[in-house]
């Protein structure tokens, strides 16, 4: 009936008196790649391990691939694929008897599970590492282990919470090249991430989350093009310096200025951020530059550090 | 209350766990298996032949023959609570618990798991003891009835009943330290005083009663009736007992369980 992977409305959880999730509503569509944002405490893990049925729904409506996790956990578990934001690889096991182990958790086996053992491990390059133990592999090995271990049941819908936190560049860019081509096979995708650049990077569509409430909704370049502009103008200057060109600045309709201590940030002041820009002519006091999700991010969220 | 008289909810995945279970123990079979091979000879040859000597019981018996029944019960205890305790809280700790739980596997299916687990080597253990004490016994005399097969079967009950009480001290223990508290509190007062050691009809009527709320005076109790051949009605008693201990036990395990890894 429903077209959606996963559908909330008014979804709350609740830990005694503390609300980690308040009210949120939100529908991924089959084979998209749908992303929740926010700061530490945002409630985005939170939102996952409802949606994996690791952690009740206090209140409201929540359906993952048109079940409810309430009644129909088994079900909704063996569709979906699970990538933790700890490494819960076991470490009693090698590399290729974890992904035996976990398959039969689904009741798989015999050739029919080792021929997929055998794809995920040569999709993530682990195929050399299958007799290793798990102590042994780099904290990279370890998270594309991990996803492939996720991939082992052939899910429907791929669930991962912060896929490349800790991981150096090399390493992510790897895991996103991978998650790029599982989209191309039309698997559905649902992440959490604090890193703005690996949601514009692979998200079709995103929330962004703070205080357990969602923000704002949409595709990232249009939440760019919404709430930051597609340039901003960076100025670093004394105030009184600064102060004319922001009565000016001030001055042009769908300008908006923010001063957060030395820097002065300039949202949607077109053209004639490019004047000012080239006329000053010191990158290192005037800066301009394409908008991105953490300008979005960071206007929404504040600025204050929240744990 | 009717979170804990909750029917399981159980699946294949609990043979699942069990697999894994069995699976990392046959990676490391070796520094597994050696110890427990060697532990019940040498103690039968400190206890039964060293000790025993100095040792005259009221009806006769030697000492070492009196000992089988307590061997039998007691080592079997410590490799339920050894797997169930503290490998059942590093697993819990270490996050196997929650990789399981992503999977179609229930928190039921992971306990109960678990607790088969450590039954199957708790039972496997007193196999092997009785083996041993079948081997030695035309010199030692340590066992008298082919009754004593029927250990072998029955094992099973205070292994579930050893590791589920196990799994209920790990589901609310916050650090491996606290296990102290277990060990030394519940499990080596049991090994005293469970009727291994000496016979418990020797007390004085208050200790008897005590002695009585002990589950592994049970367990002593009923296989010394199997090894002796003395099949008496109070047996029955000790196998009722046992089963309802046990049937409590594992359900206030899962219930505990479920408290602990919902999040």
């Amino acid at each position: 009936m429903t077209e959606h992977a996963v559908e909330a409305d008014g979804l709350v959880k609740r830990y005694g008196t503390f609300t980690a999730v308040d009210g949120i509503a939100f529908a991924v569509r089959d084979g998209e790649c749908f992303g929740f944002l926010g700061p530490n405490g945002a409630g985005k893990s939170t939102t996952i391990k409802m949606i994996s049925c690791l952690s009740p729904v206090t209140e409201g409506t929540l359906r993952v691939a048109g079940l409810d996790p309430r009644t129909d956990a088994r079900r909704i578990k063996s569709m979906l694929g699970v990538v933790p934001q700890e490494d819960n690889l076991d470490e009693d096991l090698p590399v290729r008897k974890n992904l035996e182990v976990y398959a039969r958790y689904y009741g798989l086996s015999g050739a029919l599970a080792a021929s997929r053992i055998d794809e995920a491990l040569s999709l993530f390059q682990l195929t050399e590492k299958a007799n290793a133990k798990i102590g042994d592999l780099s904290g990279g090995m370890k998270r594309r282990l991990v996803i492939a271990r996720s991939l082992v049941s052939e899910p429907r819908i791929l669930v991962l919470d912060e896929p490349t936190t800790g991981l150096d560049p090399q390493a992510r860019h790897n895991v996103w090249q991978k998650m790029r081509l599982l989209k191309s096979r039309g698997v559905t995708m649902v992440l959490t991430t604090h890193y703005m650049d690996e949601a514009a990077h692979l998200c079709d569509r995103l929330v962004i989350m703070h205080r357990g409430t969602i923000l704002t909704e949409g595709n990232p370049h249009a939440l760019i093009a919404r709430h930051a502009g597609t340039e901003v103008l960076e100025l670093r200057m004394e105030p009184d310096e600064r102060a004319p060109l922001l009565s000016e600045l001030g001055g042009i309709a769908g300008v908006t200025v923010e001063e957060v201590e030395d820097l002065v940030y300039v949202y949607g002041a077109g053209p004639r951020a490019r004047e000012m820009a080239l006329h000053i002519g010191d990158p290192g006091r005037a800066f301009l530059r394409p908008g991105n999700l953490e300008d979005v991010f960071l206007r929404l969220t504040g600025r204050g550090l929240l744990d | 209350m009717s979170a804990f008289v909750r029917q399981p909810d159980l699946s294949a995945a609990a043979l699942h766990v069990w697999q894994r279970n069995r699976d990392v123990l046959l990676q490391l079979w070796k520094s597994e298996f050696v110890a427990q091979l060697l532990e019940p000879p040498f103690v039968i040859f400190a206890l039964g032949l060293g000790l025993g000597k100095f040792v005259e019981l009221e009806n006769g018996q030697e000492y070492v023959a009196f000992l089988t029944p307590g061997l039998l019960a007691m080592f079997p205890m410590f490799t339920a609570v050894f797997e169930c305790a503290w490998n059942s809280y590093l697993r819990l700790d270490q996050g196997t618990y929650r990789a399981i739980l992503a999977t179609p596997a229930s928190i039921d299916d992971v306990i109960t798991g678990e607790i088969l687990w450590g039954a199957t080597r708790s039972a496997v253990n007193a196999s092997y003891i009785l083996l041993v004490a079948v081997v030695l016994t035309p010199w030692l005399g340590m066992v008298e009835s082919p009754w004593a097969i029927l250990v072998v079967p029955v094992a099973v009950i205070p292994g579930i009943f050893f590791s589920a009480i196990s799994i209920l001290f790990a589901s609310v223990a916050k650090a491996m330290s606290q296990f102290g508290y277990f060990f030394n509190l519940v499990i080596n007062p049991m090994f005293w005083f469970g009727g291994a050691f000496f016979p418990t009809d020797s007390l004085p009527d208050w200790a008897r009663v005590v002695a009585w709320f002990i589950p592994l005076t049970h367990v002593t109790d009923l296989y010394r009736g199997f090894v002796t051949g003395e099949l008496e009605w109070s047996l029955v008693g000790d196998v009722a007992w046992l089963v309802v201990a046990t049937a409590v036990t594992y359900l206030a395990a899962l219930w505990s369980m479920r408290r602990r890894l919902t999040e």
